[in-house]
């Protein structure tokens, strides 16, 4: 073989594993999935193909409630999220000095205990007459009704919670990759702190904080188990009617089309997104 | 702790600008840093006074604190003791960002996410300076750096060269009254560093501000300054002008650090009138002036430029500095031939010949010879 050959050859080879992964364990599973979505019959009677679309309406008309409250839930953990990962990053990357890999580390720490037992634990924490509302119930401090668990508060906490450190990991790369000497510029430049802040910092960390409010809203928006760990009837999310659909109703072509809807809203929305703020252009305007 | 004052030993070279208050002053200025329980001096006591309008260069190696010394007039450290002073204001105390003067970062330290016309505008619009004279100064100030056409370019779109200069209009637009340039030309390669030096005197010359220059690099030093201050250690060793830091270098390092210099040491055998005569080897004369503080015995450093001496195949006669010697090595270096000649007590001399006339080497190694110069061109150092 040429040397030219292979070197044109050398990407391809590189990405062969990874791509027949992929198309395996993706590709395939999705034409799988779309064809579920189309079948029309009954668990009793089996399912068939049929380029049936009605799932998609019927979905959407009877859970059109768990939808949007699993767009609000996914956005206001991912602002919770913001509003205590934002300092938490900013800290580490300019405060953090020598131990910078050890607080890092103290971040990801609980996160290398399950996913579900730490909801677990949440739960644990939450309960009615738990260690954390019993002693303020009986000293009088809080009513005898009141509750965290099963409400709304609970699940955002729990998702806000449970993604957090996917927002600080890119918000403190962004922060981290700030020189120092920018900002000493700014504060040459008659920037006070908190102008420096506003007009330096903040917008060059802006890229970083796109990041993380992919990587944590559109997991937090799709997931179930916080929903059904600390949630109660009144919190189900899209997730939680997915897996019952799937599992416990066995209605494969509902369950698919529900995945298909809630991923194609959330397409819609990361480049809507995307558009609106991942340009160089917001930095400007930020920065003004 | 010695307080080195402004040109101590050398005479003090007199400010272009006459002006009744220094541009800044620096008050026995000392900056300690605690590191692992122990106190480290960085600047360990330095005064010196810049006139307004000079261009003034700090000089010395990585680690003399000569970039301290900078970063306390800029106000991103705070002097130990002493007092920082701009226009006779003591501003020991006074945070960065309220403070008349403006820096250029040696790596630039651009606004990465502005454009051009952005970093510019930055200072003026936290000075809350009105729109249109913001528009106006902007305009002005590209012109003078010459770089109308590329206001809306990012800095990472732009070379070394071009974010140097947007550098350099970002502080001036500001009209500070002094700027300060940490090594600024220290990423570029050596012709558009050449080129810069002159553009920066320019720009200097036209807009009349006080620079300064914090540079390791003697010969942007010598090129550019007014005055210099020749740091080592923490201390100013020498604060003159660059032909008296060249010609009559106060001390052993600034000999050493300056161009290329011999050293040579001997004793003073007798003192006459304003000369003192020292001898190193049995046919060694040297004549030094004295400045009345030499009797016999003293042991005398003393440096010579090696293109102050002439060397010969025969011994030369005459009231000069003599030493005898064998050549070592013959460097041909096109303007010049570099000649290492080794004395009776060791001493390696470097001599340059300029190839003025004709390239005609005068000895070769092994041979014996002559070196002389005039006794003026030889100093006793501290």
């Amino acid at each position: 073989m040429s040397r030219r050959l292979r070197a044109a050859l050398t990407p391809y080879a590189l990405i062969f594993p990874g791509g027949i992964w992929l198309a395996i364990f993706f590709v395939v599973p999705m034409v799988v999935m779309l064809s579920l979505s189309l079948q029309s019959g009954s668990v009793e009677e089996g399912y068939a193909f049929a380029w049936n679309w009605h799932s998609y309406a019927d979905g959407l008309s009877n859970y059109h409630d768990q939808i949007i409250r699993s767009v609000i839930y996914g956005l206001a953990s991912t602002v919770i999220q913001i509003i205590i990962g934002f300092p938490v990053a900013y800290w580490i990357a300019f405060k953090g000095g020598k131990h910078k890999s050890l607080y890092l580390f103290l971040l990801l720490l609980p996160f290398l205990v399950s996913f579900v037992l730490r909801t677990i634990s949440w739960q644990f924490m939450l309960s009615d007459n738990g260690i954390l509302l019993g002693p303020l119930k009986s000293l009088g401090l809080l009513p005898e009704g009141f509750r965290v668990l099963a409400t709304p508060y609970a699940v955002i906490g729990g998702l806000a919670y449970n993604f957090l450190p996917f927002m600080v990991l890119p918000m403190y790369v962004a922060l981290e990759r700030i020189d120092p000497r920018v900002l000493e510029a700014a504060q040459d430049l008659y920037a006070s702190r908190f102008q420096t802040f506003l007009r330096v910092v903040l917008p060059l960390s802006l890229p970083g904080v796109f990041a993380g409010v992919l990587m944590t809203f559109v997991p937090a928006t799709s997931d179930y188990v916080n929903a059904s760990v600390l949630g109660g009837t009144n919190t189900t999310m899209i997730g939680n009617v997915i897996q019952n659909q799937y599992l416990v109703t066995q209605d494969y072509p509902t369950a698919s089309a529900l995945s298909f809807t809630l991923m194609a809203l959330l397409l819609v929305g990361i480049f809507a997104y995307a558009k609106a703020l991942g340009t160089e252009d917001v930095l400007e305007v930020a920065a003004r | 702790m010695t307080n080195i004052q402004a040109g101590t030993g050398a005479a003090v070279a007199a400010a272009p600008v006459s002006a009744d208050v220094p541009a800044i002053e620096l008050d026995s200025v000392v900056k300690e840093y605690v590191s692992h329980g122990e106190v480290v001096p960085a600047v360990k006591g330095v005064s010196l006074s810049i006139a307004e309008g000079e261009f003034f260069s700090l000089l010395g190696p990585s680690g003399c604190g000569k970039t301290t010394t900078m970063r306390m007039i800029a106000g991103f450290e705070e002097p130990t003791r002493g007092t920082v002073r701009l226009r006779g204001e003591d501003v020991t105390n006074v945070p960065p960002n309220k403070r008349d003067v403006n820096m250029v970062f040696q790596s630039y330290a651009l606004f990465p996410h502005m454009s051009v016309w952005e970093n510019v505008a930055f200072g003026l619009r936290r000075k809350k300076v009105p729109g249109d004279e913001i528009k106006r100064r902007v305009g002005d100030i590209l012109e003078v750096v010459d770089l109308v056409g590329r206001e809306k370019r990012r800095p990472k779109e732009m070379s070394g060269g071009q974010q140097q200069r947007v550098a350099l209009a970002r502080a001036l637009v500001n009209r500070p009254r002094a700027l300060l340039l940490d090594e600024p030309l220290g990423a570029l390669d050596l012709k558009l560093r050449q080129a810069m030096q002159i553009e920066l005197k320019r720009i200097q010359r036209d807009v009349g501000i006080t620079f300064v220059y914090v540079t390791h690099d003697q010969g942007e030093a010598l090129t550019m300054s007014d005055r210099i201050a020749v740091m080592n250690d923490g201390l100013v060793e020498q604060l003159a002008d660059p032909r008296e830091i060249y010609e009559r270098p106060a001390t052993k390092f600034v000999a050493g650090f300056i161009g290329t210099s011999n050293l040579l040491s001997g004793t003073v055998q007798h003192v006459t009138g304003a000369t003192a005569v020292l001898a190193l080897g049995p046919s060694d004369r040297i004549v030094i002036p004295a400045d009345g503080t030499a009797s016999t015995g003293d042991a005398v450093d003393l440096t010579v430029r090696p293109e102050k001496i002439t060397i010969s195949t025969e011994q030369p006669v005459g009231d000069l500095s003599i030493v005898r010697g064998t050549v070592a090595e013959v460097v041909y270096l096109g303007t010049s031939n570099s000649y290492t000649v080794v004395l009776a007590d060791g001493a390696d001399i470097t001599v340059f010949q300029q190839n003025a006339h004709d390239s005609t080497i005068t000895a070769g190694r092994g041979d014996t010879v002559w070196l002389s110069w005039q006794p003026r061109h030889s100093y006793a150092l501290r």
